[in-house]
């Protein structure tokens, strides 16, 4: 287990506040977005691109990286806005993010933006497409682990459970699922629109080993992410409570921000909550 | 020979195929011992993954591991994979451009028995609508293992379709074969019948009916509906003037639907398919006398080739 210090931890803390503010600049750049879901997940991003994931961006294609598939596809301005970060591509290039010839989608494409693992978008593919990424490195005999990101409303589609069964079968100990439940979801909160409840006993029953954390403190996401690794007969669920559009007072658990857009003065007032005006190189 | 059936065709060359090729791997949907890919499995049951009832998840583990470098063979039953999971074979097979080869069973009326929920008579149309997809549809058992290694090879998604039973034996082992390029079977000049499928070999029946008649009818095979062989269908066009399109789908969107949109643009002639109506089929007793129940009897094909014959400019009918 690593024991983070306390700078690790405020550095994360700081990745995340800069991948939000990134996130709501992107999309009050483009006119169109979904910020909820980007907020929501912005500490689980900075954990898996700052500590978590082994990838190299001077060699996006490298056979032996880990993989991470953003299966909620629709927050794909914080995936963009980590992997910039990361430096597998300028951030400059989604200045016209939107426009017919910017290379970065609405929702993230494998072919086209560096880094981006798999295509998604279309909400429940991603756990599926996870087994089949951990069965090939179990063939192979790789050290390549497979992350996997899903919203919890994107868990009321069945190919989602198909997928949990398949990689229970298989014993994918090499695949983690992080579930962002932050409980809205675009017509409402999630427990109105569709129940899901006893997530994690969903999960058990299907065969996982499930671990619950706060999806916003990025010493237990690094702790749940570590324990992951020492569990050799059963693929890894990681419920993260979350909230949807945290950090932003006015966006936090409403689900108008699941795919709307801030005004100039919104977003001017939410970076100033976000506390990052002044590390703009940050 | 005669007697295989298309699918053990295909189900035993993708496990010797499997031996030359280790990175060939094969999904299956608890179908393995009707598509036959259970040749497959018991020949590298380390290379075989079987999900259960659920078509779309196997596409998508098919995904990942062509994402993981492996060439998957995704085995379902063609009514199944080309509708419950036509969104997954849309995302994350032709819009992500993934390596998958989804191997289409019980294709067309083929499962004869189990009846119209289980006839796949429109898939052709579904994949042909997608960017990216290549679709292959052998004419026989010896076709389909022909092709095996040949969709192994392609880089890119590819729809194979196999029927469950056997048809009349078409194709010579051995002689030339190559996706996108068409078949030339049977010379003629005053027509020409494009077949695909279980529809080859009654073609060619048709074409020895017309001759007893002086109707002289070429006869072309198009295996790969996408891309469609451009060149032999326009030499056809142009040396013919008439066409008589024939296959195990319905009439929209099929081959039929391709040979008429390139001909419309390239070079009009008459043009006639011969296909499923715009019904759904009934169950049958056995394929043959099912097929000619739906409209795909040599005798259509022949009338086909006599309307076409006499629509086409000064055209009238010899005898």
């Amino acid at each position: 287990m690593t024991e983070l210090s306390y700078e690790q931890i405020t550095s994360l803390e700081k990745i995340a506040r800069s991948l939000r503010a990134d996130s709501l600049r992107f999309i009050y750049g483009r006119g169109s977005g979904h910020p909820g879901g980007a907020l929501s997940a912005a500490e689980i991003l900075a954990v898996l691109y700052f500590h978590e994931l082994r990838i190299d961006p001077q060699h996006p294609n490298w056979s032996e990286r880990d993989r991470f598939i953003l299966s909620k596809g629709h927050a794909s301005a914080v995936l963009y806005a980590a992997l910039a970060r990361r430096g597998f591509f300028d951030k400059n290039e989604l200045k016209n993010w939107g426009e017919v010839d910017c290379p970065h989608q609405g929702h993230p494409d494998r072919l086209k933006t560096p880094g981006v693992d798999m295509t998604s978008g279309i909400l429940g593919h991603g756990v599926a497409v996870g087994v089949g990424l951990a069965l090939a490195a179990r063939m192979k005999k790789s050290p390549s682990r497979t992350y996997v990101l899903i919203g919890d409303g994107e868990s009321q589609a069945g190919i989602v459970w198909e997928g949990a069964a398949a990689a229970a079968k298989y014993r994918l100990s090499n695949l983690v699922v992080i579930l962002d439940l932050n409980d809205v979801q675009l017509d409402g909160p999630m427990h109105e629109i569709m129940p899901m409840d006893h997530m994690a006993q969903r999960w058990e029953a299907c065969g996982w080993y499930v671990m619950q954390v706060n999806g916003h403190s990025v010493r237990q996401l690094v702790e749940g992410l570590d324990l992951a690794r020492e569990i050799h007969d059963k693929p890894v669920c990681i419920i993260a409570r979350t909230t949807k559009g945290k950090g932003v007072s006015f966006m936090e658990n409403d689900s108008f921000w699941h795919g709307n857009v801030p005004s100039k003065e919104q977003l001017e007032q939410a970076l100033l909550e976000l506390g990052v005006e002044e590390e703009k190189n940050g | 020979m005669a007697e295989l059936s298309m699918r053990e065709g295909y189900g035993r060359a993708l496990a010797d195929y499997g031996k030359m090729n280790p990175k060939v791997v094969a999904v299956d949907v608890d179908t393995s011992a009707s598509t036959l890919s259970h040749f497959f499995a018991r020949e590298h049951p380390e290379r075989f993954f079987n999900v259960g009832i659920a078509e779309p998840c196997a596409v998508d583990v098919g995904v990942g591991l062509a994402l993981g470098g492996y060439i998957p063979f995704v085995n379902a039953f063609a009514a199944l994979l080309a509708l419950r999971s036509l969104e997954q074979i849309r995302t994350c097979v032709c819009y992500a451009n993934t390596n998958v080869k989804l191997a289409a069973s019980y294709a067309g009326l083929s499962d004869f028995k189990d009846g119209p929920t289980h006839f796949a008579m429109t898939d052709i149309a579904n994949m042909r609508a997608l960017p990216n997809m290549n679709i292959i549809v052998p004419c026989d058992a010896a076709q389909a293992a022909a092709f095996v290694p040949l969709v192994a090879e392609l880089v890119g998604p590819v729809y194979l379709r196999i029927n469950r039973g056997s048809t009349l034996p078409v194709y010579q082992p051995g002689s030339a074969l190559q996706i996108g390029k068409g078949i030339l079977h049977r010379q003629g000049i005053d027509l020409t019948i494009v077949a695909a499928g279980s529809m080859v070999g009654r073609a060619l029946l048709a074409a020895q009916e017309l001759d007893k008649d002086g109707i002289h009818a070429r006869v072309v095979e198009i295996h790969t509906i996408k891309p469609l062989d451009g060149e032999i269908l326009l030499d056809a066009a142009k040396e013919t003037g008439a066409i008589v399109t024939a296959e195990e789908h319905v009439r929209a969107g099929g081959l039929g639907g391709a040979v008429s949109e390139l001909l419309a643009e390239t070079y009009p002639i008459p043009i006639e398919r011969v296909g499923i109506r715009d019904e759904f089929c009934p169950t049958g007793r056995n394929i043959e006398g099912l097929l000619d129940a739906c409209g795909l009897s040599v005798a259509e094909i022949i009338f086909a080739a006599r309307k076409v014959k006499k629509m086409k400019p000064g055209g009238t009918e010899k005898q």
